[in-house]
């Protein structure tokens, strides 16, 4: 198993014949990834190196089975790209855009949850998820690690990487990438959940950021809910009061937000807090020796 | 981006919010001049993007256009808890019954926006929220729904606030919801939202921040960034696309992707702790794509930082493999080489990932005079830490 992704997967593209969207589409396949379908409107009729491209999400799902839609669709036309995904019961959206206005972003993720969460939001701002070995939805590389039994979740794409090769000896059940925009469809606690009751995930990495108090409220969740072990990291301790750190979220205002009393609520309940991405693996590699 | 509070007023006037008579100054004369125009007594207020300006001398009541300029005199220039006071707001005075507070938000954790309003204005509304968290309504408001008057009603009577003020204060609301909505806001705030002796009911104060990621369909926003307030190198790191920010240490740093150069940032700090306290001198994202020429304009900018005593460059190879990442070092050098610069402070650089071992012998083979190649992260960063904390 794995979490939102796997071999099953039927995955299409939005924004397929785009220079991106084609180029990753490629990555993707490479990956093994089983891609049905893409979605361009105006393009319907052509196809991307074999892969049938539809005018709408409607006709690829019904032409294809797809049941999980990449969104490589520019900022201004990706809230109606992601409804349109909603609309046609796609049951995971991952969407990678960035820069989209957090107005947007917002209706979309309200629309989504008033036809009672049928699609599942992964983004915006995201690397995507992998589960290695068996399917790729995003721009993560494939090749940095294996299939394993550590489950991620991470704010930050790079970090990310940087952490599945500290790992790679490991590998990994799913690595997912919940993006750093101040809204996310997908969250910390949504992806705990889903490692906890995922068989093939054995422990957790966990790597949040400065901004919000998304890794306090998983710090709460993880005490009441998570009995595998869970290794966290926290970026942006140096981080000035009131300056964005490259993601929209990662602001510190005030006293709220602090790498410092992110690390200290996860300490709280046990879980152990790694000064820097090598400690934070060196501890993950403790614990999984450990067991 | 967060607006001034004149610019904060302009964009409440254009939605109907109703706001007192008022003009910016840049100049002591200038605030002769706007007062003169506006009559009778008026507030100076400094511009900055700070609270607590009244506390530190940054507001005052003036009698005329002579008073006005004199303290338009005292506060500009003024520096109110590290911002420098350019700009004062000339308003017309106000003659105050009752102060409420209002706003919108965005609610992160609730994936929402959120309306504030209380009958306790004119004092810092987390202190109520703290202290008489009774005296604050609140409702959720569903982004793909809106905000009406009878939601405002309904507010503005949760709020406790008095009968004959609250249709005024809700209809305030809805203009302000609209401000918040079709300005692409992420705070709208009235504090103190007043009601004046004459029963009228007026915003005082404003603040308000908006999402630089709207801009695209704001082409009015460009204009209220505060050019003034930014610092020199963050300017020429803005014109060139660059994701930068300045902060106090000396080493340089570029990395790709923002985690992982906040870490980097974080990674370099603790190993300062040895070296007497070294710091970071900026973050600069240069992104997934990493050319050459944006690590050319990258590396220029930090290297035109006089704090800056060496410069790590920190690059995971994911989409972009290192071997790519390696010839752009090389090619910044060159073309920083062209440009007529001499780089002679230190370049530690790490590279892992995607053709990590080709980077590595790229760069091995350019044998470029003072760059360090380090296998680690942490390796990479105690390297620059050390070189910097010798004065390099």
């Amino acid at each position: 198993m794995a979490i939102f992704l796997t071999e099953k997967s039927r995955v299409l593209v939005q924004g397929i014949t785009g220079t991106e969207g084609t180029r990753h589409t490629r990555r993707m396949v490479a990956a093994g990834t089983n891609i049905v379908a893409g979605v361009t409107p105006g393009k319907g009729g052509r196809n991307v190196d074999g892969i049938p491209v539809f005018d709408t999400c409607a006709d690829a799902v019904r032409a294809t089975g797809a049941d999980v839609t990449v969104v490589f669709v520019p900022p201004r036309f990706a809230k109606a790209a992601v409804l349109e995904a909603v609309d046609a019961g796609l049951g995971l959206a991952v969407v990678l855009t960035e820069g989209i206005p957090v107005h947007d972003t917002a209706e979309f993720w309200a629309y989504a949850r008033g036809t009672g969460n049928r699609t599942r939001i992964i983004g915006p701002n995201c690397p995507g998820l992998i589960s290695p070995g068996q399917s790729n939805a995003g721009i993560i590389p494939a090749d940095i690690t294996k299939r394993g039994r550590i489950g991620l979740v991470s704010k930050s794409g790079t970090l990310t990487y940087q952490m599945m090769y500290e790992l790679r000896d490991f590998g990994f059940s799913t690595c997912v990438g919940i993006g750093g925009d101040p809204i996310v469809g997908t969250t910390h606690i949504d992806c705990l959940q889903a490692f906890e009751n995922d068989p093939e995930t054995e422990a957790i990495v966990m790597i949040g950021e400065i901004g919000g108090d998304a890794e306090e409220r998983a710090a709460a969740y993880i005490a009441e809910h998570v009995s595998k072990p869970v290794v966290g990291y926290v970026a942006g301790f140096t981080a000035p009061e009131g300056k964005t750190m490259g993601h929209a979220g990662a602001i510190v205002s005030g006293s709220s937000g602090t790498a410092l009393a992110k690390q200290e609520a996860l300490e709280a309940v046990g879980v152990r807090v790694g000064r820097t991405p090598s400690e934070t693996a060196a501890l993950m590699r403790e614990t999984l020796l450990a067991r | 981006m967060d607006l001034l509070e004149h610019q904060a007023q302009e964009l409440f006037a254009k939605h109907g919010v109703p706001v007192s008579r008022n003009r910016v100054a840049s100049t002591p004369d200038e605030a002769h001049a706007a007062a003169a125009e506006i009559g009778g007594r008026v507030v100076v207020k400094a511009q900055v993007k700070t609270g607590g300006r009244g506390k530190a001398g940054g507001v005052k009541l003036a009698d005329g256009p002579e008073a006005a300029r004199e303290v338009a005199a005292r506060i500009l220039g003024m520096d109110i808890k590290g911002h420098t006071v350019h700009r004062v707001l000339v308003t017309e005075a106000s003659d105050i019954a009752d102060e409420y507070y209002v706003s919108f938000l965005l609610d992160r954790s609730n994936r929402s926006f959120l309306a504030l309003v209380s009958g306790q204005g004119g004092v810092e509304i987390e202190q109520v929220a703290a202290e008489n968290p009774e005296a604050l309504a609140r409702t959720w408001v569903d982004p793909a729904g809106g905000f009406d008057l009878d939601a405002a009603r309904r507010l503005a009577a949760a709020a406790g606030l008095p009968d004959d003020v609250r249709e005024d204060v809700a209809r305030v609301l809805v203009r302000l919801w609209n401000v918040f909505r079709s300005e692409d806001a992420t705070l709208v705030e009235i504090n103190p939202l007043a009601r004046l002796a004459d029963g009228s009911v007026r915003a005082l104060d404003g603040k308000v921040t908006l999402d630089d990621n709207a801009r695209f369909r704001q082409p009015g926003h460009p204009q209220y960034a505060d050019v003034s307030a930014t610092d020199p190198l963050e300017v020429r790191a803005a014109e060139k696309n660059l994701n930068y920010v300045k902060l106090d240490g000396s080493v340089g740093v570029i990395g790709n992707g923002a985690g992982l150069v906040m870490s980097t940032l974080d990674v370099v700090a603790y190993a300062g702790e040895r070296y007497g306290g070294v710091k970071p001198a900026n973050f600069l994202d240069i992104g997934g794509g990493a050319s050459a020429e944006v690590m050319a304009n990258g590396l220029e900018i930090i290297l035109g930082d006089p704090d800056v005593r060496s410069v790590f460059v920190n690059v995971f190879g994911g989409i972009t493999a290192c071997d790519a990442v390696a010839d752009g070092i090389v090619a910044a050098v060159a073309l920083l080489t062209d440009r007529g610069e001499t780089i002679t402070k230190p370049l530690v650089v790490r590279l892992d990932g995607n053709n990590a071992a080709q980077g590595r012998q790229i760069l091995t083979e350019a044998a470029l005079p003072g760059v360090r190649l380090v296998d680690t992260m942490d390796g990479a960063a105690r390297l620059a830490a050390e070189l910097a904390g010798k004065g390099a």
